[in-house]
């Protein structure tokens, strides 16, 4: 079986979307505060451009933790769920999410954090999978439902450098929360999963 | 306030201590680990199931802060409460001792927080089940990894059997408090809060049976068991020095905020 090929992932920061950088010190505002209704598909749009802090490629509604949006007059409400319990990033992506929504014109910006039902790694849309591919992380193998998860077995890792199958895990740990260490015995890079939970 | 419900609310703030100081106790311990790990993958899995476990213990503080009315936020709770108010399981505070005493008191742990949490999540107070519900699916992955090392360590060298065996022999007398049930619990588990800790030795024997046969070892031959942090706040001499150092920046700079 010939293993589909991905694309070397791009070599440097330059070549990555300007939305990489929004909303990090010393980054443009990718939104000013045109004038404009405020309107439900405008803060969506706004949310469209809020990267997850730790994997800046992916947008938070790629990565699936945005939940509801609600505009009231100029009163933004956006319903946000973690990751991971502990994960550090929430509270960025909380100040992010009320950043850019001030910066487009909202005069008040609440976040408010849900736990139910649970963030899941089948959240994370097509366009969110591609992106990590993209940046040198393979996504979740298989749905978290996929009972090879209940019973632990290894799945199987398409290496996001060549796209070679023959791949192992290194550690089940990795550098947030929500990755694991894995590396290519092909090409011979470690590369970041995305752990499916 | 009527008179049983102040009385239902002083028994859930303190069994939401007891859910917060033992994640909150055993994040502290494996934190100390950082930067002093056996190899590198170790090290950041240690902190990373610190990570967990400290996000699990500040929804249970935030939540008991709020039950408890008083406006003790969770840093108040988690730093500025003394070692005889503190409810963790004793297991959690003894020393990481080598790779193999953390390993072994690591799995003891998670096999049980695992089953733990399962009833949580079928808890009739839906910020308690909503918290579990996210909590399972990371200590899934915890008892993976510390059950793997139990299986290695065990059925590994000559030097690393005789450390886990040493290590389950050390720790084995911890987990009688792991089923001990009080007023408190039986009162959460009359009311569908908690699960009935008792009928948690079971299926909990059963697993740990299970991962030492893999790991070719018996059931460790130690018969003493010891009772008291997690119902009455008596520790063992380990927790008031863990207390004295991880409390200290918020005793002495009251208020102090990230």
């Amino acid at each position: 079986m010939t293993p589909p090929r991905h694309p070397r992932p791009k070599p440097s920061g330059a070549a990555l979307p300007d939305e990489v950088f929004a909303g990090f010190a010393g980054a443009p505002m990718q939104v000013q505060a045109t004038p404009g209704p405020l309107t439900v598909a405008r803060a969506q749009a706004v949310l469209a451009t809020v990267p997850d802090p730790e994997i800046p490629s992916v947008m938070l509604p790629d990565l699936g933790v945005i939940r509801g949006v609600e505009v009231t007059g100029d009163r933004v409400t956006v319903r946000m769920t973690p990751t991971y319990t502990g994960c550090p990033a929430t509270d960025l992506m909380q100040m992010m999410i009320r950043e850019q929504l001030s910066a487009a014109g909202f005069a008040e910006v609440v976040v408010d954090l849900v736990l139910s039902p649970p963030w899941s790694s089948d959240d994370i849309t097509a366009e969110g999978r591609r992106r990590m591919v993209e940046t040198g992380i393979a996504p979740p193998a298989h749905r978290a439902t996929d009972k090879r998860h209940l019973t632990g077995t290894v799945p199987e890792v398409t290496c996001p450098h060549c796209g070679s199958m023959a791949t192992e895990m290194t550690s089940a740990f990795g550098a947030t929360a929500c990755k694991a260490l894995w590396r290519c015995n092909d090409c011979r890079e470690p590369f970041d999963y995305f752990k499916c939970i | 306030m009527n008179a049983p419900a102040a009385d239902r609310d002083a028994a859930l703030f303190r069994y939401l201590l007891r859910l917060g100081d033992t994640s909150h106790v055993l994040c502290h311990r494996l934190g100390e680990w950082c930067g002093h790990g056996p190899i590198m993958e170790e090290d950041i899995a240690l902190t990373n199931v610190a990570l967990d476990l400290i996000g699990q213990a500040r929804l249970f503080y935030q939540y008991a802060g709020e039950v408890e009315g008083k406006g003790r936020s969770e840093d108040e709770l988690a730093f500025l409460r003394p070692e005889r108010d503190f409810n963790n399981l004793l297991l959690v505070e003894q020393p990481n001792g080598d790779y193999a005493r953390t390993m072994a008191r690591q799995f003891l742990f998670d096999a049980w927080n695992l089953l733990l949490f399962r009833g949580l999540e079928q808890s009739t107070d839906p910020r308690i089940a909503e918290i579990a519900a996210k909590a399972v699916k990371e200590i899934t992955y915890h008892r993976r990894h510390s059950a793997g090392w139990v299986i290695r360590m065990g059925d590994g060298t000559e030097e690393s059997r005789r450390r886990i065996v040493a290590a389950f022999e050390q720790l084995m007398g911890f987990t009688a408090e792991f089923f001990h049930m009080d007023d408190i619990d039986r009162q959460m588990a009359d009311a569908g809060i908690g699960p009935d800790l008792s009928a948690l030795r079971d299926p909990w024997m059963a697993d740990v049976e299970a991962v030492l046969a893999e790991a070719t070892l018996g059931w460790p031959t130690a018969t003493w068991s010891v009772l008291g942090g997690r119902h009455e706040g008596r520790h063992t001499e380990h927790l008031g020095y863990m207390l004295a150092e991880m409390q200290s920046m918020q005793r002495q700079y009251p208020g102090l905020n990230w």
